[in-house]
């Protein structure tokens, strides 16, 4: 099994191009069409379950916006 | 230190190690390279940097940047490549670092000649490069006074962030004459607040001529400008020769200086009453200086190896208050002081013109060239 | 957020780079400017150079680029900063220095500073920026324009027969002698950026070892000026530009093979 992820936005540096979203492998991430950032972009964020903290979002991101998560799996004493 | 025999243009490449320049960065070019071939053989036995840069345009970024380091650093050239330097001068003016430059003027415009000349006083003292700013210009007459103003450069491009700039010519520069150097002063091993240097144990420092907001360029502006009201202030340098009891007074600069020390020397021996001001300070002008000569003698003679460019800042000094004509030699000729004494014995000889310009009358006057 | 948080223990795997500052940039959304400032930021974290680093920015769209990094910057006159990096590097020699320049800056005004820069040997990093325009003037024929593309300048598409052909700036360094790590890379996916980094990271431990001059070419999108969403210009960069210039390493001299990392 994967192990479990979770991405955080910065909203102030993203400007909704999109690249982590068309680049995600779990395809987990969309913009937000609902809510706009301050400089009026539809910000991404993580709108499914299913990541895996895999960072290729991270390396797409032109703004450095997205702070990467991922569970630590404990190994087996 | 005892003096010895030494070229001009070599004379200030010393002076300016032993000044603490660390960084030369140059292209070849006549009538300066040995400047440049005297900085290649030195500056690496002393541990220092010098490039022989691609062109003028590469070597005066080169300078640019050590500049921003907060080091001292030169570049040398003639007119034609200063033409070329004047891209980066306006930036280095722009971001506020400083940095010594010699021209060693030479004929032009264009590739004109390898002959000396005064014909960049305009391109250097009024500017050249794009924006407000104004550099320091100092006009040396002769080899000892290339060295000690090559030491003084540096001192004043430091003391105002300013940039210095030696305008010699290919008289001063190719002659050799018995002068002293200063001793080997040490390296700086401090550096300013503002030097780029990396970031070592400290906040990020940036150096930029860049604002994109207009009221803060109109600020960067006033802060140099006031600055330059400052080194008007302080800066202003002069010598007067047989000014004291003078009637009529020569006012020349750096080789045409020089000629018309000569020339006074001839004109007090067939019993002319005239002396000499020479500006060595180029910019900041000696105005106040020339305006109360004005005030004191009944004519003024400017000779320059131009065709009349510091004239126009003389007559503005004077502001019509004394009658002043013209003497030049332009395209690389030096004047002889047999001519400049002819230039003084007609002033003497009035009558006194008013009218006109004396560009114009001095064109009249060298007619025969056409 | 539509999704729960993770209820086990988590760390962060990925954090924006401390060299980057905390500055908004002004890149149009999706320009690969920003990966590229990124992933410098990442490499002079990872090899502890901040407080040795020096930047030199350019003229075009990364003029601002001294505004990003948190670290000492400079900024050029267009086309020069391979020339200022050289006065920095010869009066510091033990410091990182870096230029940063789009295609217009580096390839067509500056080309005499990087073709001498690179002669010289001269033991500085020059990151290029491809994106086959000038952005910051809104998208005119760059050296780097490629045949048959239009530009604001190119309105019928670049007529080599007119204009010329396009420059292939790694092939030509690669040439000098004095370079020794000429490499081209791309920004349009995830594995392409990750070599890119590499790359970066290489020309710098070049750097550091003293090897002499080293570049990096990046292509890059210009989504603005290309008139195209980033998902379509991502698609452009790979279907037209790489077929034009070819991802690879052109110059690697012996002592820079030998680098691991």
């Amino acid at each position: 099994m994967p192990p479990k992820g979770r991405i955080e936005v910065n909203e102030d540096l993203c400007k909704g191009c999109e690249l982590c979203v068309m680049n995600c492998p779990q395809e987990v991430i969309a913009l937000n069409m609902e809510r706009m950032t301050k400089r009026g972009y539809h910000p991404a964020e993580l709108a499914k379950p299913g990541c895996t903290g895999c960072g290729i979002c991270a390396t797409m991101c032109p703004e450095a916006a997205i702070t990467v998560y991922r569970e630590v799996i404990q190994k087996p004493a | 230190m005892a003096k010895e025999m030494m070229k001009g243009n070599e004379a200030v490449a010393e002076a300016a190690i032993r000044a603490g320049v660390q960084a030369y960065f140059g292209y070849p070019i006549t009538p300066q390279t040995e400047l440049l071939e005297w900085m290649s053989r030195r500056m690496p036995e002393e541990g220092r940097a010098f490039v022989q840069a691609e062109s003028e345009l590469a070597a005066i970024n080169m300078v640019y940047g050590a500049a921003c380091t907060g080091r001292r650093v030169m570049s040398s050239s003639s007119s034609p490549g200063v033409s070329l330097m004047l891209e980066g001068i306006s930036y280095m003016a722009g971001t506020e670092v400083p940095a010594v430059i010699v021209d060693v003027m030479r004929g032009g415009p264009g590739l004109g000649n390898i002959q000396p000349s005064q014909s960049d006083y305009n391109q250097i003292v009024h500017g050249g490069g794009h924006g407000d700013y104004h550099p320091i210009v100092l006009a040396p007459c002769s080899v000892q006074e290339s060295i000690d103003l090559t030491v003084l450069a540096f001192d004043l491009a430091e003391k105002y962030r300013s940039i210095v700039i030696i305008l010699s010519d290919g008289s001063i520069g190719q002659m050799m004459e018995p002068a002293e150097l200063p001793p080997m002063m040490p390296l700086k091993t401090s550096f300013p607040e503002w030097a780029v240097d990396g970031a070592a144990g400290r906040e990020r420092r940036f150096l930029s001529s860049i604002y994109m907001d207009a009221p803060a360029e109109e600020v960067a502006n006033m802060r140099l400008l006031n600055r330059w009201a400052k080194i008007r202030e302080n800066e202003i340098r002069y010598k007067e020769y047989y000014l004291d009891d003078a009637e009529y007074a020569i006012v020349g600069f750096g080789s045409a200086g020089r000629v018309a020390l000569s020339a006074v020397r001839q004109a007090r021996e067939m019993g002319i009453k005239v002396g000499l001001l020479r500006p060595i300070s180029l910019n900041p002008f000696p105005v106040d200086a020339i305006e109360a000569l004005g005030k004191r003698v009944k004519g003024i003679l400017v000779v320059e190896m131009n065709t009349g460019q510091m004239l126009d800042d003389v007559l503005l000094a004077t502001r019509g208050k004394v009658p002043v004509e013209f003497y030049g030699r332009t395209g690389g000729v030096i004047p002889f002081p047999d001519e400049v004494v002819s230039a003084v014995q007609r002033l003497a000889a009035g009558p006194i013109v008013t009218t006109g310009h004396p560009r114009d009358r001095w064109m009249k006057f060298m007619s025969f060239l056409n | 957020m539509t999704v729960p948080e993770l209820d086990s223990e988590q760390v962060a795997v990925y954090q924006r780079p401390d060299a980057l500052s905390d500055t908004n940039t002004h890149y149009c959304p999706g320009c690969t400017h920003g990966v590229a400032h990124r992933l410098i930021a990442e490499v002079v974290d990872e090899m502890g150079l901040r407080e040795r680093m020096i930047g030199v920015a350019s003229v075009g769209c990364s003029v601002f680029a001294y505004n990003y990094f948190d670290f000492d910057f400079v900024q050029s006159p267009h086309g020069r900063a391979p020339a200022m990096a050289t006065g920095i590097k010869r009066v510091l020699p033990d410091r990182i220095v870096l230029t940063y320049q789009g295609d217009g800056d580096l390839a067509s005004i500056g080309m005499a500073e990087v073709v001498h820069a690179a002669a010289r040997g001269e033991n500085i990093t020059c990151i290029f920026i491809n994106n086959t325009n000038y952005g910051m003037t809104g998208g005119q024929m760059a050296p780097t324009t490629l045949p048959g593309q239009k530009t604001t300048s190119s309105p019928n598409g670049r007529d080599v027969e007119v204009n010329g052909y396009p420059i292939r700036t790694a092939e030509l360094l690669s040439k000098l002698d004095g370079a020794s790590y000429v490499v081209r890379r791309s920004l349009h996916d995830p594995k392409n950026i990750r070599l890119a980094k590499k790359a970066i990271r290489t020309a710098f431990e070049v750097q550091k070892r003293g090897l002499g001059f080293s570049m990096v070419e990046l292509l890059s999108i210009c989504p603005t000026n290309w008139g195209m969403t980033p998902r379509q210009a991502i698609q452009w960069l790979e279907e037209k530009m790489i077929p034009f210039y070819a991802l690879g390493d052109y110059k690697v001299n012996p002592s820079v093979a030998d680098i691991k990392i």
